[in-house]
């Protein structure tokens, strides 16, 4: 599965998506693909939360590993995709998709330059394999 | 002593890291510290050693000498002697933490057992392998319940009837969380009701704890208070004693989220005050977030039945950090030997053990009821416990009672000054009619002046 063009990608492997000032985040393809199987996803925020750059926003447990999916960005949470509770596949069928874990109104758009773009994060997981 | 280096070995590494003696290795605790006195008694032989513990020991009374009306949240029931025969195998005695299930399949089959029967007696979806007793159990469940909400709701209500150490336990567990709030508990003037909690719920409540029976030994009906405690999103947590739900309605029909309990009456001695066992039963909705350790039944690669730790994610092996709490310890052998007494008593003998509780303690209430100076306080209907209040002090009243090869009940005035000259009174199936019959004499006796 390609990167989008279109998506910002951190180095721990979430993506990014931004409309004006409004960032869906989720984690890539090759996340879930080191992860295999999600068997459980928990939300560690709720709608109306400040979170930080670096601040946890989801956990995630496979038949593998648990994983945290840290922010990417800073702001406000606006929305949490809970039809992921009951779709946990979904984080490996559709990563890019219907997989998005929640929506954030940025308090610091630029921090969106410091992420990576698909280019330069397939490059950065190719170097990893 | 016994060490297992020669002293050529011990040479030689002390050669090898550059020291001429042992004792240079001490060399940074101050002087005056690396030697203390220690004021000890010359050594004696074992026949000496034996012989002066006995008669330590034998200083004391216990429940085979003295009739026993004391209860508060440790109880004298009769054990089976094959709980002891069965648990004392070399198989359940010995065994380790079950990490590695290929050589481990009797000990999580055990343990799997044993979260069965609590489920089913608490009515519970899911129990885990067990907590140290009571109090670090209902601790456990409010550090649940703290981070369901994620530190996010700061308020802890506790019912005054929550086992006076529960409360003590919870208050450590959560020393230097400053925010938190725990409410409910505070001394007062007469009675707490339901309704005198439920006014200090709001949506900043993350969990409410009451008692079934209370430490009273009142059983109340909590459906109604638990839908209220619903109503504001907060978890509502019931501590039991495990023999009165052979008889009572079992704390998952009033829609309870978390009960624990002491698991003490299952079979466990009295062995002055442990180990003993916490029960730790919940719904399905928190079984990531509880605490412990869990067992879960599964098939191998042949299709066999087999048994392993489970959801570990939960704990320390993977997630220590961000676990709800680290602790998984369990009590193994204790939770086993509640495991093996539920399971010789049976369903029947479970109810029966407690009918037999429920019964000779309304017997010795009525009795008591009748004698001059002396009032049964409890009006709603109560298990194998009640409180009386008692013409002089308690402390007295044991003293004398003593006397008479009688240990009296629970002095309430020791965790509730409001309930001054009142006394905690159980009555277990160890009692006798002619107990009970002889303590009534006995109190009318020493109070008849």
């Amino acid at each position: 599965m390609s990167n989008p063009s279109n998506y910002k990608f951190a180095k721990t492997d979430e993506w990014v998506s931004v409309e004006g000032k409004v960032a869906t985040v989720g984690v890539s393809d090759y996340a879930q693909s080191q992860l295999s199987d999600i068997v459980y996803l928990e939300f560690l925020v709720d709608a109306g939360d400040d979170v930080s750059q670096g601040d946890s926003l989801v956990s995630l447990e496979s038949v593998k590993a648990a994983a945290e999916v840290t922010s990417p960005v800073s702001g406000k949470v606006l929305e949490l995709n809970e039809a992921l509770l009951d779709d946990f596949e979904a984080v490996n069928k559709d990563p890019f998709g219907r997989a998005w874990f929640l929506k954030v109104e940025l308090s610091d758009p630029s921090e969106l330059d410091a992420l990576m773009s698909a280019d330069a994060y397939t490059k950065y997981c190719e170097g990893r394999e | 002593m016994f060490i297992p280096s020669t002293e050529t070995e011990r040479n030689e590494m002390l050669q090898r890291i550059g020291l001429s003696k042992v004792e240079d290795l001490f060399s940074d605790v101050p002087e005056k510290f690396r030697y203390p006195e220690l004021n000890l008694p010359e050594g004696v032989s074992e026949l000496e050693a034996y012989q002066n513990l006995k008669d330590l020991s034998s200083a004391n009374e216990s429940t085979d000498d003295l009739i026993c009306f004391l209860g508060a949240g440790a109880y004298n029931h009769y054990i089976p002697s094959s709980v002891d025969a069965i648990i004392s195998r070399g198989e359940f005695l010995t065994a380790y933490t079950p990490y590695q299930p290929e050589v481990s399949q009797g000990t999580l089959q055990a343990i799997f057992e044993y979260q069965s029967l609590v489920a089913s007696l608490t009515g519970m979806d899911v129990s885990n392998a067990s907590h140290y007793d009571g109090a670090t159990a209902a601790a456990e469940a409010c550090v649940l319940a703290y981070h369901h909400f994620r530190g996010k709701r700061t308020k802890f209500v506790l019912s005054r009837y929550l086992h006076p150490q529960y409360r003590e336990a919870i208050k450590t567990y959560f020393q230097g969380y400053e925010k938190l709030n725990i409410v409910g508990d505070e001394e007062r003037s007469g009675f707490q009701s339901t309704d005198d909690l439920l006014k200090l719920i709001d949506y900043d409540t993350a969990i409410v704890y009451v008692q079934y029976p209370d430490f009273l030994g009142r059983i109340q009906d909590f459906k109604e208070f638990a839908s209220k405690v619903h109503e504001v999103g907060a978890i509502l947590a019931i501590s039991v004693n495990p023999l009165s739900l052979g008889l009572l309605k079992p704390p998952s029909e009033f829609d309870a989220d978390i009960v624990t309990g002491e698991g003490q009456p299952l079979g466990i001695p009295l062995s002055f005050g442990g180990p003993y066992l916490g029960l730790f039963a919940t719904k399905n909705q928190f079984i990531r977030k509880l605490a412990g350790r869990l067992v879960g039944e599964t098939v191998d690669g042949n299709g066999n039945k087999g048994y392993v730790l489970t959801l570990t994610a939960r704990e320390q092996h993977i997630r220590r950090e961000k676990a709800t709490s680290n602790i998984c310890t369990n009590q193994g052998l204790i939770a086993l030997a509640s495991a093996v007494y539920m399971s010789l008593l049976g369903k029947s003998g479970l109810k029966q053990v407690a009918k037999l509780n429920y019964d000779k303690a309304h017997y010795a209430a009525d009795q008591i009821s009748k004698l001059k100076g002396f009032e049964v306080i409890n009006s709603s209907p109560f298990f194998n416990e009640f409180v009386i209040k008692t013409p002089k002090p308690v402390s007295e009243l044991n003293s004398l009672l003593l006397d008479y090869d009688i240990l009296g009940g629970y002095d309430l005035s020791n965790d509730y000054p409001e309930l001054e000259n009142h006394m905690l009174l159980a009555v277990t199936e160890m009692i006798s009619k002619e107990d009970i019959d002889y303590l009534v004499e006995i109190l009318q006796e020493v109070t008849n002046d």
